[in-house]
């Protein structure tokens, strides 16, 4: 039988007024007869609570010693059994640096605002059965806490969902940090712990100077535990200025992130001077090989990499070692911190040939240099915009090892580079911004055409070029050539397929408005050759540009039916269309048939008999003046004759 | 073609060299309407069938050396517009000599040297095919034949035809005004061919009827001179002397020929012309046989 709180008001109360001195006594035991019923429960917030102390538990607790009561203040000389609800335990009331602790953290501040996620002592402390907080026992044991703040702080969890919390999977990241697996995979009781770094009670955003992990504190609160980092941070942190000046100098996150901390590449103990001592020298060879080994330290000091230390990417040095060096076994991984570019490079071309280890394959340091790699914005750097036609023609320029291996139709692509628009706008005119080959093609993706993954396939080039020509992107994308709109068995054209790939030019030129009609009638067939029947096709046939071209009545990207209102030659727009040539253009002169054919009596009758009546007027006239000319020609011989010798004349008269 | 020549006598002949002289067979705005109309009907041939054959790669190289389109469309208007003008002068000379030479139409439309049709024409062509087929005699042809009437009258209904669908095409904004765009595709199909028609005919059958036939071989420049001999004029115009002679009034129209130089000069214009006549017959039968499309 289940006993509940609401339904005692209703004939418990009035038996509570009645015997009210039956309790007198208030011993813990008292509160036990009803409360180590099992079955004692109560609703809150719809939920079934138990309402059961286990005597046993609670005795062997930190608090065994103190009466209900101690806590349960608000029932101090009541008598039992005692109304409902009680007040909230107030553990401030003996823990009072805690309490204020809390009151002030981001926890307590949000109780105080009320809201109902905000945790409170109990939540992660338990409420009767609270075990030493040193012990094993204990709620909050190290081992312990990340689950216990997980509770909340773990994805999906209504806190990291509902509230603002700028770190994801944290309980995910930190299990599987260093200090997690220490802590959970290695049973390492000091391995630090969320209370670690954010303390037990004071939790405070970090951007609250005040905060254990505020950026100025964090070096403290590492080195609670990291007390002889700076020792093996020589080249990074330098000692002293580190503490003084906290802010200018990269905090502990800023390579190690937070509840991500692992131990990858930080190999202790190494310092780049130790490496110099050897790589400084000039004359330093390899063994095998012979090849030079020496590290220009003020190439390096200029490099990207300024700041990284020589054994960050040399991995697997062990400082014990006379040569600390003589443990590296793998070559520089670059994609140890570059991940993300690592994983491109890996499904490109270049990347799979690299594993396929193609000597043609072109690595990391082939682009982008060694010990002096450079920043894309600077203009030393290989991979300055400027630079990138120079570097990739190294291996594809015509006869070069990349030109030589390719099978597909394009060539010169370097010296048609050069003289297209783009290449004009970046080598001529020094635009930056210009298309290079790495915009198209991408830096690290770079895939073949066919390849549907790749940024010059068909399928991906309108946005490829949309990356800088987003307008002109966003009228193809409505227009009759994108296979959303345009319902065809053919393929439909891309970019490149008017623009050409390398050779593209200013499509003001003379010579571009010229070839793009013969890019549509690749595919309008029929409607291309009754165009050049009419006056504006003749004469653009003949070389001239400024007749209407397809793209003059059609639109060049924003080509749509007809139908379609939006289009240059719906009927709401036509007459406007032919007004942007002829001023005077009206809704009859409209009516001109731009792609008029004389050949088709079903679709243009008028003109199919004018033809063949004009046709018919012609052979008639002809024939009747040729027949009349062809007979005429051996009288007209035979009196030539007659005139040159007057004898034989027929018609000869006396002159 | 042959356009209605008055009968103007320029001086009456001097007393010397009375056997050189020659017959004046056109007045001398008959002969400045006809060079002039040489060249505006070479100008308007050429620099329209460059449009008629642009597919042709002829047509692009010519359409470069007339200037460009554009230049070429001006060179187009401007000789059509002298077309015209010739064709309101001469009718404006008909209206001038009816007044001076005939006082009536009916004088003038029906006398022995009407431009109309007559029933003389009739029985001329008539026995024309007798005697090209060597059944009869050659006939005793008037001052214009019936095949210089069909000429003459070609040029009416050309002028007509083609210069009406030519202001559709220069002025379609106006004319659509009123009639329906298609009309303008229609207008552009009588144009073009009834052009290709006249610059066929002209340069076939009236360059072999005038120049090339036999007689006259290589060209005829009486249309330049406006004189020829007396004798040639009395064998190919027989009933016209007939009656001049029987009249007396030969005399009348007998003139001094033009010296040699002269006569060099024209011969060279005419070469000019025949060799540009041929060369755009040559053209438009390439374009049709060998390169329509």
């Amino acid at each position: 039988m289940t006993r509940r709180w609401t339904i005692w008001p209703r004939f418990l109360l009035p038996a509570l007024a009645l015997g009210a001195a039956a309790a007198s006594g208030q011993e813990n035991a008292d509160c036990l007869a009803c409360h180590a019923d099992r079955s004692l429960t109560t609703t809150r917030g719809g939920k079934t609570v138990s309402l059961c102390v286990d005597a046993k538990k609670f005795a062997a607790s930190v608090h065994g010693a103190v009466p209900c009561v101690g806590c349960h203040a608000d029932l101090q000389g009541k008598d039992l059994p005692h109304g409902v609800p009680l007040a909230p335990v107030d553990c401030a009331a003996c823990h009072e640096r805690e309490g204020k602790e809390h009151a002030a953290s981001l926890h307590g501040q949000a109780i105080a605002r009320g809201d109902r996620l905000a945790p409170r002592c109990v939540d992660c402390h338990g409420n009767h059965e609270i075990a030493p907080v040193h012990g094993a026992a204990s709620a909050v044991a190290p081992q312990r806490v990340p689950w216990v703040c997980g509770k909340c702080h773990q994805e999906g969890s209504p806190v990291q969902r509902q509230r603002v919390i700028h770190e994801d999977h944290i309980l995910e990241n930190y299990s599987e940090s260093i200090h997690g697996e220490a802590l959970l995979k290695k049973g390492l009781t000091v391995a630090a712990t969320c209370v670690s770094c954010h303390t037990a009670h004071t939790i405070l955003p970090h951007t609250d100077p005040r905060s254990s992990i505020n950026r100025k504190n964090i070096a403290r609160t590492c080195t609670t535990c990291h007390s002889q980092i700076e020792a093996v941070h020589r080249k990074v942190i330098r000692g002293e200025l580190w503490e003084k000046e906290a802010n200018v100098l990269p905090a502990c996150v800023d390579c190690h992130q937070p509840h991500k901390a692992r131990k990858v590449y930080y190999d202790q103990g190494m310092a780049d001077a130790d490496c110099m001592k050897c790589h400084g020298n000039p004359n330093l060879r390899a063994s095998h090989g012979g090849r030079s080994l020496f590290v220009n330290a003020d190439e390096l000091a200029h490099s990207t990499h300024a700041h990284s230390a020589c054994s960050q990417c040399h991995s697997g040095v062990n400082a014990s070692r006379v040569r600390p060096c003589e443990t590296i076994t793998a070559k520089v991984e670059c994609s140890a911190c570059h991940a993300e570019t690592g994983r491109q490079y890996l499904a490109s071309t270049h990347g799979t040939l690299f594993a396929k280890h193609d000597p043609n394959a072109p690595g990391c340091t082939d682009c982008h240099g060694t010990h002096g790699v450079q920043r894309r914005k600077d203009p030393g750097s290989p991979i300055f915009p400027t630079n990138i036609p120079d570097l990739c023609a190294r291996c594809h320029r015509e006869g070069n090892k990349a030109a030589v291996r390719y099978t597909g139709s394009e060539h010169d692509i370097i010296e048609r580079y050069q003289e297209s628009i783009h290449g004009k706008g970046l080598l001529r005119s020094g635009l930056t911004v210009t298309a290079t080959c790495t915009d198209c093609h991408t830096a690290h993706s770079i895939l073949p055409m066919a390849d549907s993954a790749s940024s010059v396939n068909p399928r991906n080039v309108p946005a490829t070029c949309g990356r800088c020509h987003l307008g002109i992107e966003e009228m193809f994308n409505a227009s009759v050539h994108v296979t959303r709109i345009g319902k065809t068995d053919k393929r439909l054209p891309v970019c490149n397929d008017c623009h050409t790939a390398h050779t593209i030019r200013r499509a003001d030129t003379e010579g571009f408005r010229l070839t793009i009609m013969g890019q549509c009638g690749k595919c309008h067939e029929e409607i291309a050759k009754t165009y050049f029947e009419t006056y504006h096709g003749k004469v653009s046939q003949l070389g001239y540009t400024k007749t209407a071209k397809c793209y003059d009545c059609h639109g060049a990207h924003d080509i749509r039916a007809i139908g379609d209102p939006k289009s240059h030659l719906s009927r709401e727009n036509v007459v406007a269309t032919c007004q942007k040539c002829h001023p005077g253009a009206t809704r009859r002169f409209a009516g001109y048939l731009t792609h008029a054919t004389h050949h088709d009596p079903q679709k243009y009758p008028f003109l199919f008999f004018t033809f063949w009546g004009m046709t018919g007027l012609l052979v008639g006239t002809f024939v009747v003046g040729g027949v009349h000319t062809l007979l005429w020609l051996p009288r007209a011989l035979q009196m030539r004759r007659a005139r040159k010798h007057p004898a034989a004349g027929v018609e000869e008269e006396e002159s | 073609m042959s356009l209605e020549s008055g009968r103007a006598p320029e001086r009456p002949p001097a007393a010397a060299a009375r056997d050189d002289r020659q017959y004046l067979r056109f007045s001398r705005l008959n002969r400045v309407l006809h060079v002039v109309m040489i060249v505006s009907f070479m100008s308007l041939a050429l620099t329209g069938m460059t449009l008629k054959f642009s597919y042709t790669s002829w047509a692009s190289i010519l359409s470069r050396i007339l200037g460009g389109f554009e230049t070429a469309g001006y060179i187009h208007r401007m000789a059509a517009v002298s077309m015209v003008a010739i064709f309101v002068l001469h009718i404006n000379d008909l209206f001038r000599r009816r007044k001076k030479e005939f006082g009536t139409w009916k004088a003038m439309l029906t006398g022995p040297d009407t431009m109309l049709p007559t029933k003389k024409d009739l029985r001329d062509f008539a026995a024309s095919m007798k005697w090209f087929v060597g059944k009869g005699p050659r006939p005793r042809y008037g001052r214009w034949t019936y095949w210089e009437k069909f000429d003459y009258f070609a040029v009416f209904w050309g002028i007509c035809v083609i210069g009406s669908t030519g202001m559709i095409l220069w002025f379609p904004e106006f004319f659509t005004l009123l009639l329906p765009g298609w009309v303008i595709n229609v207008a552009t199909i009588i144009h073009s061919d009834e052009a290709l028609l006249a610059v066929g005919f002209i340069f076939t059958v009236h360059f072999f009827n005038t120049h090339l036939r036999p007689e006259k071989f290589p060209m005829d420049i009486v249309v330049f001179t406006g004189r020829m001999p007396v004798d040639e004029f009395r064998e190919d115009k027989p009933a016209e002397y007939d009656i001049l002679a029987a009249s007396g009034k030969l005399e009348e129209h007998l003139v001094e020929p033009y010296p040699p130089i002269v006569i060099r000069s024209i011969r060279a214009f005419g070469w000019g012309a025949l060799g540009l006549g041929f060369a755009i017959v040559v053209w438009i039968i390439y374009a049709m046989v060998f390169a329509y499309r």
